[in-house]
């Protein structure tokens, strides 16, 4: 789906100005000096950057797990900064997906219960909640590891159930941190294609990733340098690749 | 590129004539090397007068056939089982513009850099959307659909996608050694400044910032 079409919608993802400054006087860095991103429903957004430029910081601060310095963040037009604790705590829940780089899973419950948890926290009744985990796992391709703990995972298992819990339910934004850091390139493709799915079904996301092959998939990579956006590519309506592909001339050999 | 070759593999399946050479070569690869009919007969007449190929009657329509010849089938064994030489690898124009752009004074490498990768990843994009719908089973227009036509297809665009993306590495790396270099010379210029005097030069010695 084409985001300009969709830019009058409101984003779900706005960062307004979003500046961040950790630790102070001569110990202080700025991860983030005003970066303005909107991410509108259906489009995918990869953020990429050398190391220290500030896409895990960026994403933190998308998904209401840290306060900018400077600055506001928006999900589906509501400023985070405005909210108090639970109400934060029910957008996380509600509106976010978030998949962390080093899954953050439960030990203690199955995967099953790790991806069912939010949805029940939401008032749904076991039974449905699970109903919904089976179907996210089926379609990251692992119903098998539906009660298994995820100290028996390997961690591309891990990864997918992660991803799974951030899939789960109507989340109209889905964050994630290297998705795909622990699969490999054929799982890492099935799980982003996934992601798109979710995108062309209407939902929002923004990815961090260093892989170019992934970040591919997204309809827009920007690019992060000293905490500043520098940069983007917007890929283009796939119907005209066919004949830019066509412009590209060949010579007879001898 | 072997035009040649390609041909030859096609008319190792049977006589074929000149378009519908062109069209076969084009469900394959995607219209990634778009030919032109005039390259189509400009091979063929070459092969012909190599005798590789030979000419093999018109059909009601006229259109004249071409069919290998047993010469021509050797060549395409042959081409199969050579591997494609990499011991003298064609000029690359970005590894040229990047070695040239460090050496004149004023051109702002990084930029050369960022300029690049946005347009490969720009690319690399445009190619996994076409690879998404190649997964999915899309038909491609004027293609006729068939699996063997479709697994060319996807094996040519998982080469441009990894090729493109080693490009991509390649300048990442090229930008690390770049700052690299920077944070060396500033040193070198912090020490020289130091001592008051012009910067010692000591080759092949890393100094620490």
């Amino acid at each position: 789906m084409s985001h300009t079409q969709e830019s009058r919608q409101t984003p779900v993802l706005h960062l307004e100005n979003v500046t961040r400054v950790h630790g102070h006087g001569a110990a202080e860095v700025q991860a983030l000096r005003g970066v303005d991103l909107k991410v509108h429903p259906g489009e995918f957004v990869a953020v990429m950057g050398p190391s220290g430029s500030g896409k895990s910081t960026l994403l933190t601060l998308a998904g209401g797990l840290d306060t900018p310095s400077g600055g506001r963040v928006l999900v589906e037009g509501v400023a985070l900064g405005d909210l108090n604790r639970k109400q934060l705590a029910q957008v996380r829940r509600r509106s976010v997906g978030y998949v962390f780089q080093d899954y953050n899973l439960i030990p203690a419950l199955t995967a099953a219960e790790n991806i069912s948890l939010p949805r029940e926290l939401d008032g749904l009744s076991a039974r449905s909640a699970r109903r919904e985990a089976l179907v996210a796992l089926e379609e990251l391709g692992i119903p098998e590891l539906a009660d298994r703990f995820p100290d028996d995972m390997s961690g591309g298992q891990q990864q997918r159930v992660a991803i799974a819990r951030a899939l789960i339910g109507d989340r109209r934004l889905v964050l994630a941190d290297e998705p795909t850091g622990a699969l490999d390139s054929t799982t890492g493709e099935a799980v982003l294609a996934v992601l798109r799915a979710r995108c062309d079904a209407g939902a929002a996301a923004m990815m961090v990733t260093h892989e170019a092959r992934h970040a591919a998939w997204a309809d827009r990579v920007v690019f992060l340098r000293d905490g500043r956006m520098v940069d983007e590519s917007v890929s283009q309506d796939a119907a005209s690749l066919l004949v830019s592909a066509a412009t590209n001339s060949m010579k007879v050999d001898e | 590129m072997s035009i040649r070759h390609g041909l030859l593999a096609l008319l190792d399946q049977g006589p074929r004539y000149g378009y519908q050479l062109r069209t076969e070569f084009e469900a394959r690869t995607g219209a990634t090397w778009p030919l032109n009919v005039g390259q189509v007969y400009t091979t063929l007449s070459r092969l012909e007068r190599d005798g590789l190929v030979e000419a093999a009657g018109e059909d009601d329509e006229g259109h004249q056939f071409y069919a290998a010849t047993d010469a021509g089938r050797a060549e395409l064994r042959a081409w199969f089982g050579t591997p494609v030489p990499r011991t003298n690898p064609p000029r690359d124009e970005l590894a040229i513009k990047l070695a040239m752009a460090v050496t004149v004074p004023g051109v702002d490498v990084s930029a050369v850099v960022q300029g690049q990768r946005r347009h490969s990843i720009k690319a690399l994009q445009d190619y996994t959307r076409l690879k998404g719908r190649a997964l999915a089973g899309e038909a491609r227009p004027g293609v006729v659909p068939s699996a063997s036509n479709d697994l060319a297809w996807l094996l040519v665009l998982d080469q441009l996608i990894f090729q493109t993306e080693a490009e991509i590495r390649w300048l990442d790396h090229c930008e690390t050694r770049l700052a690299q270099q920077a944070e060396l010379l500033q040193a070198r210029t912090a020490e020289a400044t130091r001592d008051g005097g012009p910067a010692p030069a000591k080759r092949g010695r890393r100094l620490r910032a």
